[in-house]
């Protein structure tokens, strides 16, 4: 069953796949966790917010892009971004937005609907109380989200959080439809250079089981930790 | 923005000869909606069991329950896709492997499966999540009724468990849905793909990936109303949600 695969063939490409391909997923992974969560942060606090207008805009956004099949926002936003790049800086024609970019405004904007739930979720868990007080001490509702009542949803949302960067961190294997060079586009490229696609897809399939197993099991460690201290 | 806007393209011929570009985007809609559907068998059915094997008092089972979701919930589907694709026909016994190769729509029958089984994770934890939620006299009082373990679940436990997480499982129905959309990369020509080479062909991007996205959205719409008639049909009296 294995007898004819050359397992020498991942050794030489390791440097190959982790230097370029593994940098670019988890550069991508950690800066559309961070934009989904300002962004997603943001759509929450609108929603909430009591304007209605505002909470209108926030909800259909986010039925919106959950609505919609990743791979088809990210070929949406790989045409529409150097249009809107465009439109923004007054140039005569498209822009062109490099590779990184473009994946990265997409998973940002895609990936705030889905922390959008979770901080909303989050918010929504804070007794009432709490606001009240705050109002009552004289802070502003600014200063409220700010000192109150964030730094407690977030940290109740965390493992839920991290939960949500895991499924980001396998969808952005998802730019392959954009032939670009992250950790799957890499396995792939080599896997297509030298004729061994068995070998280069096995090892990518455990690099990323790995991953994910090594950063699920913290999750549940911490999950436990802050059900204590609750 | 100087980009040129005709919306009529969705009524000239396609370059492949199969009517118009509108035609080639609903064969990739009905070509979204069967491998959903296939999937979506495999992932309820396959899915239930192994849900159920998570709350036996059988610690093999449980064990078995515990690695297969974590198999399936640790790859990215793409990967996994792969995996099925490429992979799996290289590993089997010559024959069998020259037999999957061949076989035709292979990418339908590959993503139909490769979806099936990465949903059947996620469908294995809401159904267990289900099981947990009731409480723990029903399957006391089946058991002192004389119920066999596998009465006790086709009677009195999943009867239940399945009402409680019928909107969980409208939302991973939906997943199957929009996860069809991967299967672009081993060829498959759904809804995204058929939009994606319309885009190639007539270079009118904006207006292809428009009308993707609009067949979508009334999908999703089709597929919630559905359900909420579903879930005000099995309605349980007595709790929140009931008669």
């Amino acid at each position: 069953m294995f007898a004819n695969l050359d397992f020498d063939v991942i050794r030489r490409a390791l440097p190959y796949l982790f230097f370029e391909g593994m940098t670019f997923t988890l550069t991508l992974t950690a800066l559309a966790a961070l934009g989904g969560l300002v962004f997603g942060t943001a759509l929450a606090l609108m929603r909430l917010s009591g304007f209605k207008i505002l909470g209108r805009v926030a909800g259909v956004y986010v039925d919106f892009m959950r609505s919609l099949p990743l791979v088809l926002v990210i070929f949406w936003f790989y045409f529409l971004v150097p249009y809107i790049g465009q439109w923004v800086t007054g140039a005569s024609r498209p822009i062109s937005v490099g590779a990184f970019a473009s994946s990265l405004i997409t998973f940002i904007m895609f990936e705030a609907a889905y922390f959008s739930e979770i901080m909303r979720a989050g918010i929504q868990s804070i007794s009432r109380g709490q606001p009240a007080a705050a109002s009552a001490l004289g802070l502003t509702y600014a200063q409220t989200m700010r000192y109150v009542v964030l730094p407690q949803a977030f940290r109740n949302m965390l493992p839920v959080l991290i939960t949500q960067t895991i499924v980001l961190f396998q969808d952005t294997s998802l730019v392959y439809v954009l032939s670009i060079t992250d950790f799957l586009g890499a396995a792939s490229k080599v896997a297509q250079r030298d004729g061994r696609l068995v070998e280069m897809y096995l090892f990518a399939a455990v690099v990323y089981f790995t991953i994910s197993c090594i950063a699920s099991f913290g999750v549940r460690r911490l999950q436990a930790r802050i059900a204590i201290i609750r | 923005m100087n980009y040129n806007w005709n919306w009529g393209i969705f009524f000239q011929p396609n370059p492949m000869g199969t009517g118009t570009y509108l035609d080639m985007l609903l064969s990739g809609l009905v070509l979204t909606l069967k491998t959903a559907a296939l999937a979506w068998v495999i992932a309820l059915i396959t899915g239930s069991l192994v849900g159920v094997m998570r709350t036996l008092p059988s610690k093999g089972a449980n064990w078995f329950g515990f690695a297969y979701v974590e198999f399936f919930r640790n790859m990215p589907l793409l990967v996994q896709l792969f995996l099925w694709f490429f992979v799996l026909p290289e590993l089997l016994p010559k024959a069998a492997g020259t037999w999957m190769k061949q076989l035709p729509n292979a990418p339908f029958w590959t993503a139909a499966i490769g979806i099936g089984f990465f949903m059947s994770a996620r469908v294995a934890v809401q159904l267990q999540a289900g099981i947990g939620s009731l409480p723990r006299g029903q399957k006391m009082a089946a058991t002192a009724l004389g119920l066999t373990t596998v009465q006790a679940y086709r009677y009195v436990l999943l009867p239940m468990a399945f009402r409680i997480i019928l909107p969980p499982l409208t939302s991973e129905f939906l997943n199957t849905i929009k996860n069809t959309a991967v299967a672009i990369t081993i060829g498959l020509l759904e809804l995204t793909g058929q939009a994606r080479s319309m885009q190639e062909f007539s270079f009118q991007v904006f207006e292809a990936f428009t009308a993707a996205t609009v067949l979508y959205l009334l999908v999703n719409a089709v597929v919630v109303t559905a359900m909420r008639f579903l879930e005000r049909w099995v309605a349980i009296p007595g709790y929140i949600t009931g008669k």
